[in-house]
């Protein structure tokens, strides 16, 4: 079976998305003030990337999930005849 | 890929800056642009186990999904030129730059993936010269094949040296540390995974670019007062040019082309862009039709380039915003906010970007907007690189070196051909940067060959008469057109020479270079067209009707959606809606 691209893709934008929350909560919030309007935007958007790398992770592994349901043979499972 | 998006090109290949424009990067951002290339590394290494042949090396085998092919699609696209170049000319054009999406991309998406994919794919063809080959005959697929694989080579040398030459002036990289660790890096992964890898890191480095870049929009419309504070400084600085309205609206001030800064008029925009060249881009290069042809069956490949409208509906709002607030701040009284100044002194647009993450992005998101310029770059490189693999080993090595060639030997050429069309990419990057003139010389020469492609495809798809010595002459009639074209027409305020047009005499100037290009590729497109009908009648056709089965639309069994699937499952309907919203948008800006 081909690598599933949402799995790899999930892994690293979770931890893309941890990277940036976790320097968000330690940086000088002075950066903020100099750069982004005053808005912790590494938290923010280190939020946001940590959601979409979860979402993706989610989309991957209903699809294995699926994918071993429709590989099983019929019966297999004691609910079919 | 140089043909693209022409007027992009200009602002890509500008890359002469010895300019100031430092960003302050921290260990944290370094950090991620690792993690980033750790990442698609692995990628690389982990797909090179599941690669069996030749088919999976060039063509995935075709097996991917509609929605993978479709991010690919516009993922290789996505290069230097157009997150660069794009947000360059907004800032120039205003948000007549839309144009380049909404009419010189869209219909043409949608008309490949309704009515040519079903020619791509089904006939078999490994490539788009050998589409060629199968439709006409031997000489045009070659033709067709050393002018692709020779501009890949060099629009991936672009990126390249566009790369290097960013990088050493925004991080202070040294240029040779940089061609190196792009060569490689790319290298690596399409070495080891072949056009899997390539297409996978594509669909990763188009969501990178995508949420890396999101923030640029919004923190800069923030500053600027929201999108009315973003309009009403932008009229302020069109009125000031005498061009009322013409940075914020697309399709009013084209009336003339003295109301814009285009310096053109509406049928110049649609005949030239929205028809030659756009459909001559996107429905006959084989950079973006690969991806497609990589999809698992006929309904995924003719639904990718139409999945792919949507994504590429939104790509404005990254790199078309950015340009616009780099205008609205530029005008802003406060003066926090300024680009380096270009040889001639104006402001370099070219730095719209880069001086918009200094301001914007701290340290953290700073190293993610840094990745995802790097990602636009190498996704432009990477897709140069598999399309250059592919029709060498197929349309070069196999056709003329090496028929008799094994599936194991094909892929260990494909393997070389990626090794040395990188290190060629290398060489025309160093080439850039020592003689700019000599790469603007090559692009526009690639223009001249580029520009009527189009028309050959067009009547061998659609009219089974055309013969090959007509496509093959056409061909070059077209690409005469385009030189003579060229050589009496002249921007105006540029000088007469090989580079701007004029060097025969000037008979016509235009409001600016873009003006230039789109009417050039209209009469190339002309001359090809009637060219290669006039040749074709008057010669013997090459191939049977039934050797045409599958290649000409008339011989050719209707591929019919499946009724029972949802709308949005169809290349038809979804086509249809994509369009509506097309033309909304339209409207909406108009």
């Amino acid at each position: 079976m081909q690598l599933d691209i949402r799995l790899p893709m999930g892994l690293l934008f979770l931890l893309l998305g941890a990277v940036l929350v976790a320097f968000g909560f330690f940086a000088d919030p002075v950066i903020y003030a100099k750069h982004s309007l005053g808005h912790n935007v590494n938290l923010i958007w280190g939020a946001v990337f940590a959601a979409f790398g979860a979402f993706m992770l989610w989309l991957a592994g209903r699809a294995a999930r699926r994918a071993v349901t429709e590989n099983q043979p019929a019966g297999a499972d004691g609910r079919h005849e | 890929m140089l043909t693209p998006v022409p007027p992009v090109i200009a602002a890509a290949l500008s890359w002469r800056m010895p300019l100031a424009l430092r960003l302050n990067v921290a260990p944290i951002d370094y950090v991620i642009v690792c993690l980033y290339f750790a990442f698609v590394i692995g990628i690389g290494w982990v797909l090179r186990k599941q690669l069996r042949g030749s088919a999976d090396f060039f063509e995935s085998g075709r097996s991917l999904p509609a929605w993978i092919c479709a991010l690919g699609f516009i993922g290789a696209n996505l290069g230097a030129q157009e997150v660069i170049g794009i947000a360059a000319s907004s800032a120039k054009y205003g948000i007549a730059t839309a144009h380049f999406y909404w009419i010189g991309a869209i219909p043409a998406m949608v008309f490949i993936g309704v009515f040519m994919m079903p020619f791509y794919y089904g006939s078999k063809a490994r490539s788009v010269p050998e589409y060629l080959k199968l439709r006409f005959d031997e000489k045009t697929r070659t033709l067709n094949a050393l002018s692709f694989a020779l501009m890949t080579i060099f629009s991936s040398g672009i990126s390249m040296h566009a790369l290097a030459s960013l990088l050493q002036v925004i991080i202070g990289l040294d240029y040779n540390v940089c061609i190196a660790i792009s060569g490689l890096i790319v290298l690596v992964y399409v070495y080891s995974g072949g056009l899997t890898a390539a297409i996978y890191n594509e669909v990763v480095q188009f969501f990178l670019i995508a949420l890396g870049l999101l923030p640029l929009v919004v923190l800069g419309l923030q500053d600027i007062g929201g999108w009315s504070g973003l309009v009403s400084h932008l009229d302020q600085y069109a009125a000031a040019r005498d061009m009322p309205g013409a940075w914020s609206h697309a399709w009013g001030p084209l009336d003339s082309p003295a109301h814009n800064p285009l310096g053109i008029e509406w049928f110049g925009v649609v005949a030239g862009l929205g028809f030659v060249l756009s459909f001559g881009y996107w429905c006959t290069d084989f950079l973006v039709v690969q991806r497609a042809m990589a999809a698992k069956d006929m309904n995924a490949a003719r639904l990718t380039p139409i999945i792919a409208t949507f994504p590429k509906l939104l790509i404005p709002v990254l790199v078309i915003v950015p340009g616009l607030v780099a205008v609205a701040l530029l005008q802003r009284a406060h003066g926090d906010f300024s680009l380096p100044a270009a040889a001639d002194g104006s402001p370099d647009y070219n730095m719209v970007v880069p001086a918009m993450l200094a301001k914007y992005f701290p340290n953290g998101l700073l190293g993610i907007g840094l990745t995802a310029l790097m990602a636009s770059f190498m996704s432009g490189m990477a897709g140069n690189v598999t399309a250059f693999n592919t029709v060498f080993t197929y349309d070069i090595y196999q056709s003329h070196l090496n028929p008799g060639a094994s599936d194991r030997h094909l892929v260990a050429v494909g393997r070389a051909a990626t090794v040395g069309g990188l290190i060629l990419c290398a060489l025309a990057a160093y080439t850039a940067r020592q003689f700019n003139n000599i790469m603007d010389m090559v692009q526009l020469v690639f223009g001249f060959v580029n520009a009527p492609l189009f028309a050959i495809f067009l009547l061998g798809m659609f009219w089974r008469r055309a013969t090959g010595h007509g496509a093959f002459y056409g061909l070059l009639l077209g690409t005469l057109a385009a030189l003579i074209f060229h050589g009496n027409t002249l921007p105006f305020g540029e000088p007469a020479g090989l580079v701007k047009g004029g060097w025969m005499s000037v008979r016509h100037q235009f409001g600016s270079s873009m003006a230039q290009n789109f009417w050039m590729a209209i009469v190339a497109f002309t001359a090809c067209f009637f060219g290669t009908a006039l040749i074709s009648l008057a010669t013997k056709p090459s191939r049977s009707d039934s050797e045409l089965r599958g290649l000409v639309y008339s011989l050719t069994a209707k591929p019919r959606d499946d009724r029972q699937a949802a709308w949005y499952a169809r290349p038809v309907p979804l086509g249809l809606f994509v369009i509506a919203i097309t033309l909304g948008l339209n409207i909406l800006f108009w």
